[in-house]
């Protein structure tokens, strides 16, 4: 169960979807969608509201349950089995749009929550990575305060840091930008660009086409449901073969 | 840095009018408004006046001061109040640790039963001395509460985090201690028994009241935990037992417990009264708490559980770090409000025969010495009790406050 089949092709995917289909109720959200991301590769999910690109990234560690079709992330099946689950939210960091901090904790106990009782590091070691995370991201000296006392940027840094105090191999972005104010999006896209340059395997959900056109190695288009084309950005920007493809830019560009 | 541009900062006007320019603003704005003030200000008069002028001749106080000790411990037997008193003194002293150590709520719980503790010792010393003898005398009580709070202050400052893990065994141990110490258990020797029926006044009230809040805080955790739970047969369990307790008024639940518990228990197994008083409070209690605690789970938004769940934490993780914290805290006025009425229910205890300190007022008021006296001395008595309770209710409620303060730091 543990470990799936894998031939020298697939070898590097670290993320495999075959055919998934999600329903709610009786309405159709994801259909068919089928994508495969290899080890270190950042690929971008755009496409209209309510096209189904949280659900789908959501599907990723099962904050929502897919109903057919397989998926497979760092070689865990995942399936009904609790401990698969657990397995690969071990592995899989997640950013949401509205930070999601825990208010009652401060910046320092945000992020040394999981470690010490998931990872079950020792205090000193979860305090020292919490440290260095907050350095990397850049708010080293907010590590006392709690996150009502931070602006939106600095709020989704540490919910960056937080994320990576876990060690996941990969990282997923739902907007992580878009619950803030302008002149803030570029201190958390920096954080991101830098990630992605260490090697971070990332899927992000995000409009943000300057930082899709620098970064990303794959964008993936979404429309009611289904991934209507996908490519490198320079092929997309370029020339979108579908025409939601093209009228969506049109839209953001 | 930042003071450098105070020059330039335009200053609000200063809009301080003085005592006449107030009263003329807000009571004589108007002619009618200053005859409403008039009057009202002869109303407010007269009944001071009146209740000053009774207050000061009523016959009744002399039956409050020599049944002190009746609305305080009830018919516990004289001679072996002393160890009421020493338990006291260990609540005293636990207080005034975790002052010490904690400082913000217990602090000022601490100053607020020291106070109460020195002014009572202030009229004690004018008592006239009790009929009995007693091992502890009134005054030297009194001022050695007040003492040890002090004592308790000054470890707890200056050794402070040492103490604090012997400190909270110490209160977990406090409530078994105590009761042992009150009830005694050897039918002679050092701590002969008492029993429980010979319990009453302020001591019995303050033990209902402790006993219903600190048993059924957990309990209504528990079902309100259980009422959100995805195993049905539990989540029914908590909703049928919420929806029933809710549905009936407290006194029912007291007397299902008096009269029927017995018909649930084996022949030969007997549950004692105050025991039983104090289940029935705790059972319904904990399910107006636990309705409430659900309330402050719903008022957490999605995103809080499924960040924790992302992260890897499990679901029992989930609900002891991120969300049952959250709700308790936005749900502590409520709770305290919930206390508040639970430390002024266990009044109804009356009923089934305990005597609380509603209950013992009643006895005192119908003893032959002061049934003679005309308009009897019901009035003088229940407004020494309704003064306690009042002391009593008011220092919860300011806790409250100060524990909402203590917890806003940098919330939101
Ligand atoms: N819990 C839910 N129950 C029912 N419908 C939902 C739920 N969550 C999302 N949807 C619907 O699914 C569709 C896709 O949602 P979502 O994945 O959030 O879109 P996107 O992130 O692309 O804007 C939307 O039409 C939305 O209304
Ligand atoms: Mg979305």
């Amino acid at each position: 169960m543990q470990s799936v089949a894998l031939d020298g092709h697939q070898k590097e995917d670290i993320i495999v979807c075959e055919d998934v289909n999600k329903w709610y109720g009786e309405f159709h959200v994801l259909k068919d969608v089928s994508l495969k991301v290899k080890k270190g590769e950042v690929v971008v999910v755009c496409g209209p509201s309510g096209s189904g690109k949280s659900t789908f990234i959501r599907t990723l560690n099962r904050l929502e349950e897919h109903q057919e079709g397989r998926i497979v992330v760092d070689g865990i099946e995942m399936s009904n089995d609790i401990r698969n689950i657990d397995a690969i939210r071990r592995e899989v960091g997640m950013v949401f749009q509205q930070f999601n901090l825990f208010p009652h904790l401060t910046v320092m106990d945000n992020i040394t929550l999981a470690p010490l009782w998931v990872r079950k590091v020792s205090r000193k070691e979860a305090d020292e990575t919490a440290l260095r995370l907050l350095e990397k991201v850049g708010i080293s000296e907010q590590a006392k305060k709690f996150p009502g006392q931070l602006s939106g940027g600095q709020q989704q840094r540490v919910a960056i840091a937080r994320a990576l105090a876990m060690k996941p191999r990969i990282m997923l972005f739902d907007e992580p930008t878009s619950a803030l104010d302008p002149e803030m999006i570029k201190e958390v896209l920096d954080v991101m660009k830098t990630l992605a340059r260490d090697g971070m395997t990332m899927l992000c959900v995000t409009h943000e086409m300057g930082f899709a056109r620098e970064v990303a190695d794959r964008i993936v288009f979404f429309d009611q449901g289904k991934i209507v084309e996908e490519g490198p950005p320079a092929q997309i920007f370029a020339n979108p073969r579908h025409e939601r493809t093209r009228l969506f830019l049109s839209q953001i560009l | 840095m930042a003071t450098q541009a105070t020059e330039n900062v335009v200053r609000p006007p200063r809009q301080s009018l003085g005592l006449v320019g107030w009263l003329r603003a807000n009571l004589f704005n108007t002619w009618w408004n200053g005859l409403i003030t008039l009057l009202m200000l002869w109303l407010v008069g007269q009944v001071l006046f009146n209740f000053v002028a009774w207050a000061i001749t009523a016959p009744g106080w002399v039956a409050v001061i020599t049944n002190m000790r009746l609305f305080f411990v009830g018919r516990y037997p004289a001679e072996l109040v002393w160890r009421v008193e020493l338990g006291v003194w260990l609540v005293a002293l636990l207080l005034g640790l975790s002052a010490g150590i904690w400082r913000g709520l217990s602090l000022a719980l601490a100053v607020a039963f020291g106070a109460l503790f020195l002014v009572v010792a202030g009229f004690a010393l004018f008592l006239p001395a009790g009929e009995q003898p007693k091992l502890i005398p009134t005054p030297l009580f009194l001022i050695g509460t007040t003492a040890l709070i002090g004592v308790g202050y000054a470890l707890g400052s200056r050794l402070g985090a040492r103490l604090r893990w012997p400190v909270i065994i110490a209160w977990l141990l406090a409530y078994p201690l105590l009761v042992l110490l009150i009830r005694g258990f050897s039918a002679e020797g050092v701590l002969t028994l008492v029993d429980t029926n010979l319990w009453g006044g302020l001591m019995l009230t303050l033990l209902l009241a402790v006993t219903g809040i600190v048993c059924s805080f957990p309990l209504g955790v528990l079902l309100a935990l259980g009422r959100r739970s995805s195993l049905p047969i539990i989540k029914w369990f908590c909703v049928c037992y919420i929806e029933l307790i809710r549905g009936v008024p407290l006194v029912t639940v007291l007397f299902m417990a008096q009269i029927m518990l017995p018909l649930f228990l084996p022949q030969g197994v007997s549950v004692d009264n105050l025991v039983r008083a104090m289940v029935a409070i705790t059972l319904f209690s904990a399910a107006y708490l636990a309705e409430n605690v659900r309330g402050g789970l719903q008022a957490i938004p999605r995103g809080q559980e499924e960040a924790a769940r992302a992260l890897g934490l499990n679901p029992v993780q989930t609900t002891l770090f991120i969300t049952l914290p959250q709700a308790l805290r936005a749900v502590i006025p409520v709770l305290v409000g919930q206390f508040i009425s639970l430390f002024k229910d266990t009044s109804l205890v009356t009923i089934v025969g305990l005597s609380d300190l509603v209950g013992m007022s009643q006895s005192i008021i119908a003893q032959p010495a002061w049934t003679q006296v005309s308009g009897g001395v019901w009035r003088e008595t229940f407004l020494f009790v309704a003064v306690i309770f009042w002391i009593f209710c008011f220092t919860m409620s300011r806790a409250s406050q100060q524990i909402e303060r203590n917890l806003n730091v940098g919330k939101f």
